[in-house]
């Protein structure tokens, strides 16, 4: 679970991506060397050390849910097999030595095209990170083939981290019917003693109560590791109650020392894309750099963190991230209070705080969630939401937004068509109240077409 | 000169009569909607006696300028004859007299008339020359416009503008989409044989015209004197009226083209007051040659012409993996036809329509599309799979020539009835799924859809629709916007007699 959405996320149809991956490795090159192989300079993937077992972790980890999707000859989404193999190989040259997978994610089949790509290398020169994503069918059959199918599309007998995943958005009362009532806990805990899971932890999402009972449950289960969200608005900015500032996770986990691996550094691409304004001012500061490294930063220089997870999706973020990540500058105490200081001023932008983890699709009535949200939020950050009708320029904010909200999201699938029947809240782990974050942009549309804002 | 200054305006007339059918944005129907109101038959059937009365004026001063330059029917003939002008050449095929086939054009007129006046619309509409361009210009034109569009369209999202959007293209209604292709294939095999032959035989508003265009003021005449007897006038003649051995022009038929004036070699036809001409055919008396057969101009049979090869079906856009499929929605059965904001009632509206299609061109919700009843074929009529009337336009009554939709102000557009809802309990997602919907209700316009607890004695219990009558406009929009597919579980039915608050 990772959070680097592809910045040109224009290129979301497959096809596209997958050209954008033939054709940014040659755009991509802005730093001196030739050779797109290797980071410039003699700067090296800056590593971070296991606590338990002295393993070197990259502090840059590859998350495996938003590898580009082609439309393959059965009319179906396949993952691009060829791009992925090609981004494995960049990061893994380039010292990247985390993934995390989950048998959820990509429709079902991130975890075979991590298998494929990673079983060119030899296993033991990477850590496959994967969860017991058993969200539907709570039996122990299920759970173990779950289990046991993992094992096979990721090509090994072993996981070198294994995950509860998404504990807290069915609260306390959901990891006991998921994990204990169906003694798939105690399963896995009997695979970390034979050893065929080295690392045993849990990603989580929701409420602090659950969170703390967690930390409780540390002196039963000694979790080896557990993996949060954070970033610098979920530092102090989560959506309190449903979700737990990041600040109090982070340092609940580095007073009991358990390592944190850290999803959603950049809130499924959302501060790469920031409101005009608040992106000014960072590059003010650092023009040189990008605004995602900000963020990448900000999670990179806590010192109780294992790795920080990006959905690197194309060449050019991944290329990107390596080299932040080789030439790691960790920020100072003044760089921090800066983006805290943004953070509070992301919080007067009308944005919804989506992800596009996907988590809540397909909605069973087809509409298209993830990217009604994105194309808000776009013209949120720049600025191109209309006030009101007599505004300068409304005609022309109007028909930006009506014609590029055709463009990107089909008519039948837009927010007038949400019912609102609300199946896909407890699944946004998030806790975006969705279906009134969708009857919101549909009575925004409502109002340009008639002209009654 | 006559011949250049009636080429350009004709030029332009054709370009921007066929611009209001293909221009989605509105703006040529802005600008130029009066060339569709200055039509002959819509203005009749508008009761429009002002352009009645100045349409006759005209003929009656300068001849059927009225078919040369203001019928775009007229104009898309001349220049489907014009296009085949080389292809004439080359099998020494040349236009020549032929008399007036008078029981056919009368005859033609008649029946028109009685069928007009008994409401046999969709009849009329076959042979009505406005209507017949509509429909070439909606179904054949506005495509290939469209298809133009949306490859600038495609252009401008890969470069980022919002100078285009893209436009579906979708056969609204496939009967209509062959009686164009028939009516367009017919038209451009006789202009290019014959010329103006539908003008001078079936077009009702062509015989209606050459009552009064026989008196005209001006009118070509023959300069006997200077007339060689060359015939490069005949062959060149387009409506086939001018007899050259006798000297006469048939005036009921002439479209006044200019073409013989044009080509006359020595001047010796002129366009001028008949009391300046010089009647001199007396003197030259000859015998006149009897007209070719021309039977192979009877072309009503000729419908049974197969286009099987272009049902081009409209196809829906693949949906995406990690989306559910959702289903097309299906045309319900109405009892009564929904017909347009605007209109009086179902029967005046069709009373008053030529199914000229501008309407249905015109129309940016995907609503209106022509009839396959037999009744009103190629009438107008809504639905709404694609779209509901929103209710910010008022498009279709703006355009409209003929009257059936009368225009209205956007305000007044929710204190209109044309249709009443009616909900379709087992089909609704409340009582199928299980869920909460309401969307129904939230996008109604005038607040006609009201929630009721379906079990009245819980009261958290699920909510179903309800419809209250008097409040509903029939837009529309529930209907569209309702999650159950392939049928909605609200459908409009028609209103037979429209209503106002």
């Amino acid at each position: 679970m990772s959070g680097f959405m592809d910045r040109r996320d224009f290129l979301k149809t497959a096809g596209a991506g997958a050209l954008a991956v033939g054709t940014t490795s040659l755009t991509g090159c802005s730093f001196s060397s030739d050779k797109r192989d290797e980071v410039s300079g003699d700067a090296e993937m800056q590593m971070r050390t296991s606590p338990k077992n002295g393993e070197k972790v990259s502090l840059l980890g590859y998350g495996c849910m938003r590898w580009p999707m082609k439309k393959g000859e059965d009319g179906k989404d396949h993952i691009d097999q060829e791009a992925v193999n090609e981004m494995v190989d960049y990061a893994y040259r380039n010292g990247v030595n985390y993934y995390d997978t989950s048998p959820a994610y990509l429709q079902g089949q991130s975890e075979e095209a991590a298998g494929i790509a990673l079983s060119r290398y030899p296993r033991e020169s990477y850590y496959i990170a994967t969860k017991l994503s058993n969200f539907n069918n709570f039996s122990r059959e299920a759970g173990l083939k779950m289990y046991r199918d993992s094992q096979k599309a990721l090509r090994t007998d072993y996981f070198d981290y294994y995950l509860l995943h998404a504990i807290g958005t069915s609260g306390f009362e959901g990891f006991e019917e998921r994990y204990i009532n169906n003694g798939l806990l105690d399963f896995l805990l009997e695979e970390r003693e034979a050893g065929r899971i080295r690392n045993l932890g849990f990603s989580f999402h929701g409420r602090k109560a659950v969170f703390d009972q967690f930390m409780e449950l540390h002196e039963k289960y000694h979790w080896d590791f557990v993996q949060i969200e954070m970033n610098y608005v979920d530092w102090e900015h989560a959506k309190v109650p449903e979700n737990v500032n990041a600040d109090y996770l982070y340092e609940e986990l580095a007073k009991r020392n358990i390592p944190a691996t850290i999803m959603e550094p950049l809130l499924g691409g959302r501060l790469a894309k920031l409101p005009d304004a608040i992106a000014e001012k960072m590059k003010e500061r650092e023009p040189q750099m990008s605004i995602a490294s900000w963020a990448f930063r900000f999670c990179g220089s806590y010192p109780n963190i294992l790795t920080v997870l990006s959905g690197m999706s194309s060449m050019d973020p991944l290329i990107e991230n390596v080299e932040t990540f080789s030439h790691f500058k960790p920020l100072n105490d003044e760089e921090k209070a800066f983006l805290m200081e943004m953070a509070n001023l992301m919080e007067d932008y009308p944005t919804v705080p989506c992800t596009a983890c996907s988590y809540c699709m397909p909605c069973p009535y087809g509409i298209d969630i993830p990217t009604i949200f994105r194309h808000y939020n776009d013209h949120v950050n720049s600025g191109e939401i209309a006030q009101s009708c007599e505004q300068d320029h409304f005609q022309r904010l109007k028909r930006r937004y009506l014609v590029s909200y055709d463009r990107a999201v089909e008519t039948v699938r837009q927010a007038d068509h949400c019912i609102g029947c609300g199946q896909c809240r407890p699944k946004c782990p998030q806790s975006i109240d969705i279906p009134r974050a969708l009857r919101r942009i549909d009575r925004y549309v409502e109002n340009l077409k008639r002209e009654t804002l | 000169m006559l011949k250049k200054i009636r080429t350009i305006a004709a030029g332009a007339v054709f370009i921007l009569c066929t611009l209001l059918f293909l221009d989605f944005t509105g703006l040529a129907a802005k600008w130029f909607g009066w060339l569709a109101k200055i039509q002959f038959l819509p203005a009749v059937l508008a009761v429009n006696a002002g352009v009645v009365l100045a349409l006759v004026l005209l003929t009656l001063v300068f001849g059927r300028l009225y078919c040369s330059i203001i019928c775009p029917l007229g104009i898309f003939q001349d220049i489907a004859a014009r296009s085949f002008k080389g292809w004439r050449k080359k099998h020494k095929k040349f236009y020549n007299w032929s008399p007036e086939k008078k029981w056919l054009r009368y005859g033609v007129l008649v029946i028109f008339i009685i069928l007009l006046i008994a409401g046999f619309s969709a009849v009329t509409a076959l042979i009505a020359p406005y209507s017949s361009f509509g429909r070439i210009a909606q179904n054949l034109f506005a495509p290939v416009w469209l298809w133009g569009n949306n490859l600038c369209a495609w252009i401008a999202e890969k470069a980022g503008g919002f100078a285009f959007e893209h436009k579906e293209v979708w056969i609204r209604s496939l009967p209509t989409f062959i009686i164009a292709s028939v009516t367009f294939a017919v038209l451009v095999f006789l202009a290019a044989r014959n010329g103006r032959t539908y003008c001078n035989t079936i077009c009702p508003v062509g015989t209606v015209m050459s009552f009064f265009s026989r008196f005209a003021i001006f009118r070509p005449f023959f300069d006997t004197s200077k007339c060689s007897n060359c015939h490069l006038c005949e062959k060149n003649c387009k409506a086939a009226c001018i007899d050259v051995d006798n000297h006469k022009i048939d005036y009921s038929r002439c479209v006044d083209c200019f073409d013989c004036i044009d080509t006359c070699k020595r001047g010796a036809i002129r366009y001028m007051p008949f009391w300046k001409a010089k009647q001199t055919e007396a003197q030259e008396v000859k015998k006149s040659v009897p007209a070719k057969d021309s039977g192979r101009r009877a072309f009503i049979g000729t419908s049974a012409l197969v286009l099987g090869s272009l049902t081009l079906k409209a196809q829906d856009k693949k949906v995406d993996g990690g989306l559910a499929t959702v289903l097309g929605k299906k045309v319900p059965e109405r009892e009564t036809p929904l017909v347009p904001f605007g209109a009086l009632s179902v029967k005046d509206f069709y009373q008053h329509c030529t199914a000229c299609q501008l309407c249905v061109s015109q129309c940016p919700n995907g609503v209106l599309r022509p009839s396959t009843s037999l009744e009103h074929l190629m009438q107008p009529e809504m639905s709404y799979e694609r779209g509901w009337c929103r209710v910010e336009c008022n498009r279709c009554a703006q355009v409209c020539p003929s009257g059936p939709i009368r225009n209205y102000s956007i305000e007044e557009k929710t204190t209109m009835h044309i249709g009443v809802a009616k909900v379709n309990l087992d089909l609704c997602v409340v009582n199928r799924d299980g869920v909460s919907c309401g969307n129904c209700s939230r996008h109604c316009p005038s607040g006609a859809i009201l929630m009721v607890r379906k079990d009245p004695s819980d009261k958290d219990s699920l909510r179903i629709p309800t419809v209250d009558e008097s409040r509903c406009i029939g837009c529309g929009a529930c209907e569209f916007l309702c999650p159950s597919r392939p049928l909605s579980a609200i459908r409009v039915n028609g209103l037979k007699v429209h209503r106002r608050d």
